[in-house]
């Protein structure tokens, strides 16, 4: 799995319940390196071992573990700029929720070897969607629902979440949406970049 | 294209259309007058009227050049322009201009071209100031992710760095000579001191180097260096440490109680087998060496820093008596 996601796991392990618990993660699951590098490429099965990990030392089921991760990429300051990132998806959070089946390709615009799971969205009515993650790690699509959460909210928009489990060897969340301007939102320009 | 093969089919757009489509547009009329223009355009012109204004006036044509007036303008109808506002130093727009039909002037369409990341922060342009079908949205995204990509470049280079300059300095070994470096002579002083064993400490300077380094070069000096060393080793016991901790500065660590008079003869000998003219691609290297000598049983209680302070004092002395000599330090 790439650097990326690795480290982004790390941080988030570190930045939200520290450093030692980190280094206990990383014995846990049995890492020849404690930190990861965002621009390497580990074998697949590290990720899945680091996540295992994270369950055992934390006493926390698996999904929790990964919503909060979802949670952590959009919403934490140090990868702020993945919110941002996102934020060129859509002008509000449909268009988003559409551009989210371009997220494969635009990763791969951007980082040729990342490669992100597989994700459909389907507008079952203007205010109900669902959208499917495929992915080799189990449990992903609870990435997506924290993921959502933030960006939802980032949109300003009213949504309620669910995760409905798995659904033709691919996880399913339904999206409904009482409200697409529920509040402003946090304003996004496109040339407000830092560069 | 062969204008028979296609249907004409002629399209008739209003304002509100014409916007949606190409949000970037000018409309002239016959005498090259704006009639009618973008709400990009509008909004990057801010208070300028453009309505009613000469296009060539409002615009000056980069390429293709001497373009001044509709005739030129539309002798060049579906090429690409390079145009600019008037007074405009920026990297300008593109265009391409079409005739109306029935003579009734041209349609300019613009876009930006490599400026659009500056014009996007200027103007603040919105996803809805581009034509759906535009990817300047794209553009701009991967203009960031670019640049994220390369901070994280640039922190992992400095994390490289960092830990090359941290394994130099946990290195133990002079590279060209293979001889132990100034750490790794510290360290075994300190040891020794703190086992409290006897010890000399020699201070080896090298004699006429820099005259070799000069006029021979570099790579002499660095094979007389090498074969300095390699004779140091030999005439050194492998429980002792020979160092190299300038550029022709060397130390050797004699661990245990060594009477005077044979720390001395190895001293000389060392000397002996330096003077010996080395060959190198056909030249003679000459050089010699000097040495100051002190020993750890002539203190009470020996300490690193006095030690080799004294060696350098018996090796200043040895200089001064001539070179090619070794002086043993009395207090």
């Amino acid at each position: 799995m790439h650097g990326l996601i690795n480290k982004s796991i790390q941080c988030f392990v570190r930045d939200t319940f520290g450093a030692a618990c980190w280094s206990a993660v990383a014995r846990q699951a049995d890492l020849a390196c404690e930190t990861f590098e965002s621009l390497f490429v580990y074998e697949p099965g590290v990720t899945d071992r680091v996540i295992d990990a994270i369950v055992v030392v934390l006493h926390r089921p698996r999904e929790t573990v990964l919503e909060d991760l979802g949670i952590y990429i959009v919403s934490d300051l140090s990868v702020a700029s993945l919110r941002r990132l996102m934020r060129f998806g859509g002008v509000n959070f449909t268009d988003f929720l559409h551009s989210l089946e371009d997220l494969q390709g635009r990763a791969r615009l951007a980082v040729p070897e990342l490669t992100l799971p597989e994700l459909r969205v389907c507008d079952l009515k203007p205010d109900y969607f669902t959208l499917t993650c495929r992915s080799p790690i189990a449990g992903a699509g609870f990435v997506f629902l924290g993921l959502l959460r933030v960006m939802a909210d980032d949109y300003g928009a009213l949504v309620v979440l669910e995760h409905q489990g798995m659904r033709d060897g691919a996880e399913v969340i339904a999206i409904s949406i009482p409200d697409l301007s529920y509040h402003e939102g946090n304003r996004f320009e496109l040339g407000t970049a830092t560069g | 294209m062969d204008g028979g093969q296609v249907s004409a089919q002629t399209f008739s757009l209003d304002g509100p259309m014409l916007d949606r489509l190409m949000p970037f547009h000018v409309c002239l009329s016959a005498t090259g007058h704006i009639t009618a223009t973008g709400p990009t355009l509008r909004k990057i012109a801010g208070d300028a009227a453009l309505i009613g204004q000469r296009f060539f006036e409002t615009f000056v044509l980069r390429k293709p050049g001497n373009i001044t007036d509709m005739t030129g303008l539309l002798h060049r109808a579906g090429d690409r322009l390079h145009l600019a506002l008037r007074g405009d130093k920026g990297p300008g727009f593109r265009g391409i201009a079409i005739p109306l039909a029935g003579g009734k002037g041209a349609l300019v369409n613009l876009s930006f071209g490599i400026g659009i990341v500056d014009a996007v922060g200027q103007h603040a342009l919105t996803d809805s100031d581009f034509a759906a079908t535009d990817l300047a949205v794209e553009l701009l995204y991967l203009v960031e992710v670019k640049a994220a990509v390369m901070d994280e470049l640039r922190r992992l280079n400095q994390r490289l760095e960092g830990q090359k300059t941290e394994a130099e300095e946990q290195a133990l070994t002079d590279t060209l000579t293979g001889l132990r470096n100034r750490r790794a002579l510290d360290m075994a002083v300190t040891q020794t001191l703190n086992r409290r064993d006897a010890f000399a400490l020699l201070h080896i300077d090298l004699d006429f180097f820099k005259a070799v380094n000069d006029t021979m070069g570099h790579a002499a000096g660095d094979h007389v260096l090498c074969e300095v060393a390699r004779i140091m080793v030999e005439e050194t016991r492998a429980g002792d440490t020979v160092a190299r901790v300038g550029g022709d500065e060397f130390v050797i660590l004699l661990p245990g109680t060594v009477p005077h008079t044979q720390i001395i003869a190895i001293a000389n000998r060392i000397i002996e087998r330096l003077t010996v003219p080395m060959p190198f691609e056909g030249s003679l290297c000459v050089i010699s060496a000097s040495i100051g000598i002190t020993t750890s049983d002539i203190y009470a209680a020996p300490e690193a820093e006095q030690m080799h302070q004294d060696a350098d004092h018996a090796l200043y002395a040895a200089k001064h008596a001539g070179r090619g000599c070794a002086v043993l330090f009395e207090r």
